[in-house]
């Protein structure tokens, strides 16, 4: 008899571990996990679902194509010696080396292409759940409010983080390809290896995806003030391109450090040597304390407010 | 009464009350079967539970709710009068204005991750991610939720689908899903784990008969199992036929408690009517109303009125007295409907 029960609870093992859990008692709910191990498994829940939507990859596969686009622009152009020059910053140092269409991919981003990603998933963070009416199923779970907040945020920051990763990867893909490519000649004028120009690069993804994920905590804000998700996502788009509007009007130079934008191409520090690091610190707090606002403000509107949708 | 009774039996016209009558018995045994864990804690149970919104509306004022465990409570009322927003304010996704509410004895929203888990809920109407399939969107509920054990999520999904009967759909894109599906998803989303409580929210609502009768049946089963159940609607057969107690909402305000017997006895005598079939019905509605009812209508041989303060008993014997022929008396037993609509108001006039 005891032999069979082995065979038995053997078989069951084979079969998932769904199975064996019940026979050993646990009840048809199971466990109850740690809640580290559950906020993962909720974590990466919510990162499917903004990663698997079509609309976001859609807007992961707009960023990767438009360095390839400045790259082929530039290559047919020809050389920017002949021509003058002009143009954004870092295109006339393309053609000679190759590893600048990243500088020059994400300064073009910046303006407005990666700004608009960030409000579309920020914007839809909660207002798109409250707009479906999801909300109320998840609130009552209960995932929490705070967790779904903290949890939503991450996800922006990592899709923020992504978009930069993909511009950035995409454009080193393209210089190669359409470019020579060698020691980097910085904006200080010393020459660095291949290899210090690309860990420079990385830096450089990494603070505009900080910059990225400040705007995020703006569209989260706003996004706990309505159940219209392209409201949400209109309002911080147009909050980001307000920025950049004051932010070149001279006459308000007495608030163009405090503007949201204001320190978004600072990157440009990481291009010199020594690299101007007040520049780059100045920008990361004015990230953080953005961030840290903005949070705020969404997590009092979110835990102190009524869930009518 | 039991004169009434009998007299009602005896009656022609049917009535809803009485189709509704043996349903609503089936479910009383149920009911005294259980054994629920501690039957002193009441399920749900709100003390002076308010909500005034910034409009200044009062939706719900000062309502005392008292769920027993064990029971499939029907929550009544016309469409507007802060059902919905009770329910809300019971799962905490609104705060209530003043007063207080618990549920399975954990006031909330204070002990809300501890005591959401064990109750489940649809709150008005399914809403679910229209490009993921009925699977995904439920795999998606159950992620959230901190206590459930991602290695039975599978299982338990499948489990939920099967017992709504979505197993076949459970791949298909919520967008493709009919209403009923929609709302049997929603359904199955208070299943995922095992529940002490379950509340919906018109879970009938824009369900075709057969959908109707699928959920009716959903609920005895889940009620079956000694799960509370606590069902709002404005469809009063649904309730006469599953529910054991019931609370009446009109206007924000709890104007009727307790078992659905209590309701049949205690409930407003002004519905109980009469109904009597003579040759000479002019002179019969005469009498009836020097007998002091009111609201005395006749349609060819047909007579009927409020019964009031009088008893059946009383007025046959006076018809007969007064020499005219009566070939049919009766006065059956108010319907759920008549008692609602007693309770709540007849027509539109619901708070705005």
């Amino acid at each position: 008899m005891s032999a069979a029960d082995v065979v038995v609870a053997g078989t069951a093992g084979t079969v998932g571990a769904a199975g064996t859990s019940q026979l050993a008692g646990d009840g048809p709910e199971g466990r109850v996990p740690a809640a580290g191990r559950a906020w993962l498994r909720y974590a990466r829940s919510e990162l499917g679902l903004v990663f698997r939507r079509r609309r976001n990859l859609a807007l992961l596969a707009v960023v990767a194509v438009v360095p390839v686009i400045i790259g082929v622009a530039l290559r047919l152009a020809g050389s920017p010696r002949g021509g003058g020059g002009g143009g954004p910053a870092f295109f006339a140092q393309v053609t000679g080396n190759g590893l600048f269409l990243s500088f020059a991919a994400l300064t073009v981003l910046l303006t407005l292409v990666l700004p608009l990603v960030v409000s579309v998933v920020s914007g839809d963070s909660i207002a798109g759940e409250a707009g479906y009416g999801t909300l109320r199923y998840v609130l009552t779970v209960p995932a929490g409010r705070t967790r779904l907040l903290l949890t939503k945020y991450l996800v922006v920051i990592v899709f923020a983080l992504c978009a930069c990763a993909v511009v950035t990867v995409s454009a080193v893909i393209a210089g190669l390809a359409l470019f020579p490519v060698g020691p980097m000649t910085l904006l200080s004028g010393t020459t660095v290896s291949i290899a210090d120009g690309m860990l420079r690069l990385v830096f450089v993804a990494l603070y505009v995806a900080a910059a990225m994920a400040s705007l995020g905590a703006i569209g989260l804000a706003i996004s706990t003030l309505t159940e219209h998700a392209i409201g949400a996502i209109a309002a911080t788009a147009i909050i980001a391109v307000a920025s950049e509007v004051i932010d070149n009007v001279p006459q308000f130079g007495a608030v163009h450090a405090y503007l949201p934008t204001h320190w978004w191409t600072s990157f440009d520090s990481l291009l010199r040597t020594p690299i101007a690091s007040a520049d780059l610190l100045h920008g990361l707090l004015s990230f953080a304390v953005y961030a840290v606002i903005f949070c705020g403000v969404a997590w009092a509107r979110f835990t102190g407010g009524d869930v009518t949708c | 009464m039991s004169a009434a009774r009998i007299l009602g039996a005896v009656s022609t016209v049917g009535g809803p009350a009485q189709a509704g009558g043996p349903m609503a018995q089936a479910g009383g045994p149920l009911a005294a079967d259980r054994d629920p864990a501690d039957p002193v804690i009441p399920a749900i149970s709100t003390n002076g539970l308010t909500k005034r919104f910034r409009s200044g509306q009062l939706a719900v004022d000062s309502i005392d709710l008292n769920v027993p465990q064990g029971t499939v409570y029907g929550f009544l009322g016309p469409n507007g009068s802060g059902k919905t927003t009770t329910i809300r304010m019971l799962l905490g996704l609104i705060f209530p204005t003043s007063g207080s509410q618990a549920l399975l004895g954990a006031p909330m929203p204070a002990t809300a991750a501890s005591v959401l888990p064990k109750v489940g809920s649809l709150v008005e109407g399914p809403a679910f991610f229209p490009f993921l399939s009925g699977w995904a969107n439920l795999a998606r509920i159950d992620a959230a939720d901190r206590t459930a054990d991602p290695s039975t999520a599978a299982a338990r999904i499948d489990r939920a689908l099967e017992r709504v009967g979505l197993l076949a759909a459970a791949k298909k894109r919520y967008r493709l899903y009919s209403l009923g599906m929609k709302q049997r998803l929603a359904i199955a989303a208070a299943l995922l784990q095992p529940r002490e409580l379950i509340l919906l929210d018109e879970p009938t609502n824009g369900l075709d008969p057969q959908g109707t009768r699928e959920v009716r049946g959903l609920i005895r089963e889940i009620a079956a199992d000694g799960v509370t159940v606590f069902v709002s609607s404005h469809l009063l057969a649904e309730v006469d036929q599953i529910c054991s107690h019931v609370g009446v909402m009109r206007t924000g305000r709890l104007v009727f408690q307790g078992t659905l017997q209590e309701l049949r006895e205690q409930g407003p005598q002004a519905a109980q009517r009469i109904q009597v079939e003579t040759a000479e019905a002019e002179r019969a509605a005469e009498l009836l109303t020097k007998l002091g009812l009111t609201d005395v209508q006749v349609v060819g041989r047909q007579l009927t009125a409020q019964l009031g303060d009088q008893t059946p008993e009383r007025v046959c014997a006076d018809l007969v007295h007064a020499g005219i022929p009566v070939s049919g008396l009766s006065s059956p037993r108010p319907s759920l409907e008549d008692l609602f609509v007693e309770l709540t108001g007849e027509g539109f006039d619901v708070s705005g």
